[in-house]
């Protein structure tokens, strides 16, 4: 008799669990916050995309608990306030979030219980970077991944409004701003996000766009014969596209799960904005965090000349009636 | 269940009702989501809510919560009447042309034989009529008044479209949508799977629901088939391996029976377990209980169990009552007649119903015991939690042990999934700081304890001194030897009956099927329906080939399946009377003209002809049964009947209250509710985010779902004041809780009796003790009463009301 | 659905350029690499792998647990990671919401560490030694059963039941636990003996 079973074997499929090269790196940065003339790079990746099929979702809040333990953050433990939302919002701790509505369906009289995992779509077009007014905080990779890089991060905020998403979170803790990364630690090594490893009804998948859109399209077949005439993908337009992208059943009408934008884009402000002139731009707005974080930036950056500011003024007042209310969209 | 969790991809159409399995099981639901996608499956969910599950389904309907059976007899009463009906598979394979005896029917609510005074049946009547040459009188053309076919349709003629709308509160259309979803599933080539799990156990007659939807599978043909089946959702990780090895009062591992009182000797107790067949030519399988029974006395007792001593058959407890369950126990507890108790990963103050009783009960024990890796609320029952455990330490008298366990992680050995699958893990952290395994804790509990009887003597120590404990370290012993023993060995040279040159196995060998085991002491097996786990060859649960070929979902070399390596049970009803497949593209077993083959083990001895020998070979019919005989307490056919606590009274009869033969103790009869005081209908059930009272103890489960609430409807707020995310105050005849209000359009007023019924939601999760906000489980408000065949506790229907609590209680 | 997706998305990911190099290889350690990279370092590198069964419901998921240490080799190991396993066949490495926080189960903050007990009418619970832990209760059970053992009922018949003390056995040990735990239940005669099966 042994002392031990026989033990067992682990699938490639599984994580590596010895050291391996990254798949992507600084190398691979198409885009950088703050930072113009970006050397592009010699190589292209895929793009990649995450695919959340709201059809499958029973809202098992999977994900979020993946994301957590991946992650190594831990929200608090909150109140119930009469919804099923846990934490109530995206939070520094919480990157995703699935969000619960109850909707009486005009056309058919039935109930549906719409259920949206929430948070960053990692757009082709990216708000929160263009926004972005310290160097190197936000970068993009040319497989579509919009990485927050914290060491480089101010806390102004500028990319929550940046983002038309409603999306990062600024930490309590550190000062910098939080959101997915959709796990390109993970990603890195040829694993998907956590969130989608995790997924018990595999709602959330991963790979590559090309695939994902596929995917999706067998998704909508099976969704228009099962009655959901104006099933689809959402992978808005307005911010060129995006690597994270629903299957909705109801595509006609985004905003009913849970306020997702109809048309989403990036506020002209923001892209209006030259170089430091956002900085000053959203302090004119009175958008921004004031006080002694602005005060800091100002003194850190120590850029802004006063033409940046007439020029900020000009923006607002000229192109920018408002930043974009989503419900309004 | 009858068939296993991968297997749910073949189907056509789930029907999710009395379970959620969405929130409840996720990855097993994967599979529903599976057949969705990838066969165009649909997925009916009937429930007193709309939950996650029914987020993702194509059909809907509410039902009351305690009124299944009407609905599932109104189903058939529909496919009947329809002609939904897979003939051949009614004809053959079930007893719908068993003829039943005159005397038995039924009338005003209640069966033939019906004592009031004892609360019992006499069950004489509930059985076939048998020949003069022993075996059950038949009509193969379903044409006698008697036969079962007959007497079924005259049972469920009541149960109309209408009846059902009256007594269930389900709309009149949705409930004949779901008729003609289901129908469909009549032909050969479309199979429905059920999935419940405790919303159809969790009732005084949770195990008539379950036959309810048994028999609409019967009739449907869709048991032993891929995609088919009554698939229980076990709740726990190894509930199913706990129930297997017997550990509950009445039973011995492998489903035999602890004797009664009446079996003084091993002739009496044999003499009802001989199962001969009731049909010509049958199987009937039980014919072999002896054999297992001796290896299981020899398992235990080795060599002071022999022929001349019955097998040392005396050392087994002999029982007065039908069990001493949990609720017996708690009941003789509370009465002061315990003194010690044992809790082993176990929370009972928070599991069993009417906590305040179970509070008084921990109270008068001398001593309790609690095995567990977390601080649990039974272990802390004497300590003041405020108004979450409003109790005075000092006045407790009761000495608590609290001892720390491993966990999963730091553990080995097998655990056996809802499909039966047994699946063997490896440990891979150390255990923190002193937690031992339950296996060294109960095998030093026990070696102490024989020393003392070793040393000191004392009442009839024979079954303690001569109990085999053959293990390398007699205070620790492992999991491999455990495993070992249950699977079993021979211990004399084993043959070949019908070749005794033949040898089978060797003295001392591991014995590979249960087919090998002896009535002559020559084997022994802990538990025979585990023999094959751990062979000649090895570890079968540790087995990881994940091949599944041509896709099936059988995946025959991934872990071991009892019994004998079978994904489907009764698959041999897979194929029809001449053994070919129903479905040919979902082909399990087939008859090529000498023996079975196809991809699962099959369910019939591999070479019975499938004209001669019937498929489901336990029962001395060799056919499955619409009509159950004398097997159940509450009735050989499911009939309606109202919970304890209701908010109408039974329409066939109104004086009627509960299940007339469930176990009611005298002072919990003065503790049931009626509609007048508390007039909404309560329901407790499990939320995704948490695992029953253990994931509050884990900071993540906790972030994701807080804190104690309640789901009612906008309407019964509206009524009653309550806003959303309101405190409330929830009351019935036992006790009261605070809670936040969940007010979702997910629940709606019912119309039954031609009254609004409205029904309040109370999820299990919160405790005094944990990461997550304190709070109370469903167990403050809920009746001590259970199934009046299992004693499962009635969780899933009692009565309430609600309030608006202003103020935050004073913890 | 999504091992087909994933593995062919990677396989893809890695024709675009994974270099199937070791960070060493690359003249990196691994923080300098995350840095270069821009991406955390990946946190299961070096970690132990072992294949259990979440021990929550009765789906039995298997899972992968990623320890610093092996048990096997007799090291202490500390469980740093539990993600699903990608092999199983009826999770095919996905994780509801309880499971994929598993090791925060594991190293919950009331896990208990040491026996305690609580004497009658104490406000609280002290520590107290296995030793002392196992000889009481073996005392308890003995001194019980020998003065409430029924050998024989009011007919004569012979019984030998023991009612006055029970046992509650749990939901999610394993199979041996439960073995061993009937074995020595019921060479004991206890009859009081129930699982977790209905609630």
């Amino acid at each position: 008799m042994s002392d031990t079973a026989p033990q067992p074997t682990t699938a490639a499929a599984n994580p590596p669990v010895q050291p391996i090269a990254p798949g992507f790196d600084a190398r691979d940065v198409v885009r950088i916050s703050a930072t113009s003339n970006v050397p592009q790079p010699e190589r292209q990746l895929t793009k990649l995309a995450k695919l959340i099929d709201v059809s499958k979702c029973i809202g098992c809040k999977a994900c979020q608990s993946a994301c957590i333990e991946w992650n190594d953050t831990m929200p608090a433990v909150e109140e119930n306030v009469g919804v099923y939302e846990n934490p109530h919002d995206l939070t520094p701790d919480m990157f995703t979030l699935m969000r619960f509505a109850e909707w009486e369906n005009p056309a058919t009289n039935e109930l549906e219980w719409l259920i949206r995992k929430d948070g960053c779509m990692h757009c082709e077009d990216p708000g929160c970077l263009k926004a972005c007014p310290a160097p190197g905080a936000i970068v993009q990779y040319s497989n579509g991944i919009v990485d927050f890089i914290h060491e480089n991060c101010i806390g102004c905020g500028y990319c929550i409004k940046g983002c038309p998403f409603d999306i990062p979170r600024i930490s309590r803790v550190d000062h910098t701003a939080y959101k997915c990364t959709l796990c390109s630690d993970r990603v890195a090594v040829g694993q998907g996000p956590a969130c989608a490893k995790a997924c018990p009804t595999e709602a959330i998948v991963f790979g590559t766009k090309e695939d994902m859109v596929a995917h999706a399209e067998t998704r909508i077949e099976d969704l228009k014969s099962r009655g959901y005439e104006n099933a689809g993908i959402y992978d808005p337009e307005g911010v060129g596209g995006t690597h994270v992208i629903y299957v909705l059943h109801h595509a006609d009408k985004p905003s009913i799960y849970n306020d997702l934008p109809d048309n989403p884009r990036i506020s002209p402000i923001v892209e209006g904005w030259k170089g430091v002139t956002k900085t000053a731009g959203l302090a004119v707005m009175g958008l921004a965090a004031i006080g002694a974080t602005l005060h800091g930036l100002f003194a850190r950056a120590n850029q802004v000349e006063p033409e940046d500011e007439v020029e900020a003024e000009r923006l607002v007042e000229t192109e920018a009636p408002q930043p974009q209310p989503r419900e309004d969209v | 269940m009858t068939n296993s969790w991968t297997d749910i991809k073949n189907t056509d159409l789930v029907v999710v009702m009395g379970g959620n399995a969405a929130e409840a099981h996720p990855c097993g639901f994967k599979w529903v989501t599976e057949a969705k996608a990838a066969r165009g499956a649909k997925l009916i969910v009937v429930d007193p809510r709309y939950t996650r599950t029914a987020s993702v389904s194509d059909y809907y309907a509410p039902i009351r919560p305690g009124s299944d059976i009407a609905f599932l007899m109104g189903v058939i009463r529909w496919c009947i009447e329809n002609d939904k009906v897979q003939w051949d598979y009614v004809r053959h394979f079930t007893n719908a042309a068993f003829l039943v005896k005159d005397e038995f029917g039924w009338a005003d609510g209640l069966f033939t034989g019906y004592d009031e005074e004892r609360r019992d049946y006499d069950k004489d009547s509930w059985d076939y009529k048998i020949g003069e040459d022993g075996f059950a009188e038949i009509d193969p053309t379903l044409q006698d008044p008697r036969c079962v076919w007959n007497l079924l349709k005259a049972h469920v003629d009541p149960y109309t479209p209408e009846f059902v709308e009256n007594v269930c509160g389900t709309p009149k259309d949705r409930f004949l949508t779901i008729c003609e979803m289901i129908g469909e599933c009549s032909t050969p080539t479309k199979t429905m799977t059920s999935m419940y799990a405790l919303g159809w156990t969790q009732h005084s007659k949770g195990a008539q629901n379950i036959r309810g939807m048994a028999m609409l599978q019967l009739i449907l043909g869709n048991i032993g088939v891929r995609g088919g089946g009554m698939n229980a959702l076990r709740g726990h990780s190894n509930i199913q391996g706990l129930t297997d090895i017997g550990l509950m009062s009445n039973l011995i591992p492998g489903y035999l029976n602890i004797p009664t009182e009446s079996e003084p000797d091993w002739q009496s107790y044999m003499s009802s377990r001989r199962f001969a067949p009731l049909r010509p030519g049958q199987t009937s399988y039980w014919q072999n209980y002896e054999k297992f029974m001796v290896s299981f006395m020899k398992a235990m007792w080795g060599d002071a169990a022999t022929a001349q001593n019955d097998w040392a058959y005396h050392y087994l407890p002999k029982l007065d009552v039908p069990a001493y369950d949990g609720m017996r126990m708690f009941e003789l507890m509370n009465h002061g007649q315990v003194n010690l108790y044992f809790c082993q990963g176990f929370n009972p103050l928070l599991a069993f119903p009417d906590r305040a009783k179970l509070t008084e009960a921990f109270s008068k024990l001398k001593m309790l015991v609690v095995m567990d890796p977390l601080k649990t609320e039974t272990s802390h029952f004497w300590q003041n939690h405020g108004i979450y455990n409003d109790v005075d330490p000092a006045s407790i008298q009761t000495e608590v042990l609290e001892l720390p366990t491993t966990c999963f992680a730091e553990d080995e050995g097998a655990l056996v999934n809802s499909g039966r699958w047994l699946q063997w893990h490896w440990p891979g952290a150390t255990p923190p700081g002193e937690a031992k395994h339950d296996t060294w804790i109960m095998a030093q509990i026990w070696t102490r304890v024989r020393q003392l009887y070793q040393d000191e003597g004392g009442v009839f120590p024979d079954p303690i001194l001569n109990l085999s404990w053959d293990y390398a370290d007699p205070g620790d012993p492992k999991a491999e030897e455990l495993a070992r023993e249950m699977n079993g060995r021979a211990l004399e040279t084993v043959r070949d009956p019908d070749d005794p040159t033949r040898v089978i196995a060797e003295p001392g060998q591991q014995l590979s099927g249960f087919g090998e085991l002896r009535d002559d002491g020559s084997t022994m097996a802990g538990c025979w329906i585990y023999t094959g786990s751990w062979t000649e060859d090895g570890n079968m649960m540790a087995r990881r080939d994940n091949n599944d070929p041509d896709d099936t979902g059988a995946y025959l070399n991934w872990a071991f399946s009892w019994p004998a390596n079978r994904r489907i049970l009764y698959n041999r009803a897979s194929a029809d009377l001449q053994g070919r497949p129903w479905d040919p593209s979902r082909k399990l077993l087939e008859w090529n003209g000498e023996r079975w083959e196809g991809y699962d083990v099959p369910d019939i001895p591999p070479t019975s002809r499938p004209e001669d020998v019937g498929p489901f070979i336990m029962n001395p019919e060799g056919s499955s049964r619409l009509f159950s005989r004398g097997m159940m307490r509450d009735g050989p056919f499911p009939a309606h009947m109202e919970p304890f606590e209701s908010p109408m009274a039974n329409v066939f009869n109104p004086k009627m209250r509960g299940n007339p033969v469930a176990r009611v103790f005298a002072a919990d009869a003065e503790r049931f509710a009626t509609s007048e005081e508390f007039p909404l209908v309560a329901t407790s059930y499990r939320l995704t985010e948490h695992f029953h009272y253990w994931t509050k103890h884990n900071p993540v489960n906790a972030a994701l779902q807080p804190e104690f609430f309640v789901e009612i409807s906008e309407e019964l707020a509206a009524e009653k004041g309550i806003a959303k995310g309101g405190r409330v105050r929830i009351w019935g005849k036992r006790g009261q809780v605070w809670a936040k209000a969940v007010v979702t359009k997910r629940i709606r007023p019912l119309t039954c009796d031609g009254k609004t019924v409205h029904v309040v939601g109370i999820p299990l999760h919160w405790g005094f003790m944990g990461s997550a906000r304190k709070g109370w489980g469903p167990n403050s408000l809920t009746p001590f009463v259970g199934d009046a065949n299992v004693e499962t506790p009635e969780f899933k229907a009692f009565l309430v009301n609600i309030e608006p609590a202003s103020e935050e209680p004073v913890a | 659905m999504n091992i087909d997706l994933s593995r062919r998305g990677f396989l893809r990911l890695a024709g675009a350029g994974v270099a199937a190099t070791s960070l060493g290889a690359m003249g990196f350690g691994e923080a300098e690499a995350a840095e270069a990279a821009h991406v955390r370092a990946f946190k299961l590198a070096t970690t132990t792998e072992t294949r259990n069964t979440c021990p929550y419901c009765s789906v039995a998921c298997g899972v992968i647990m990623y320890s610093r240490g092996d048990v096997k080799a007799g090291e202490t190991a500390e469980l740093i990671h539990i993600e699903g396993d990608v092999d199983h066949p009826t999770n095919r490495g996905t994780l509801c919401p309880k499971g994929a926080a598993l090791k925060d189960f594991v190293k919950a903050p009331l896990r208990l560490t040491q026996p305690r007990h609580r004497a009658a009418g104490a406000s609280d619970f002290q520590p107290i030694t296995w030793d002392e832990a196992l000889d009481k209760i073996a005392r308890a059970l003995k001194d019980d059963r020998d003065a409430n053992m029924v050998q024989v009922n009011e007919n004569g018949v012979p019984v030998n039941r023991w009612t006055t003390t029970g046992f509650l056995a749990a939901s999610a040990t394993t199979n041996e636990t439960a073995w061993l735990t009937y074995k020595t239940v019921r060479s004991m005669g206890i009859v009081g003996f129930d699982n977790q099966a209905r609630v």
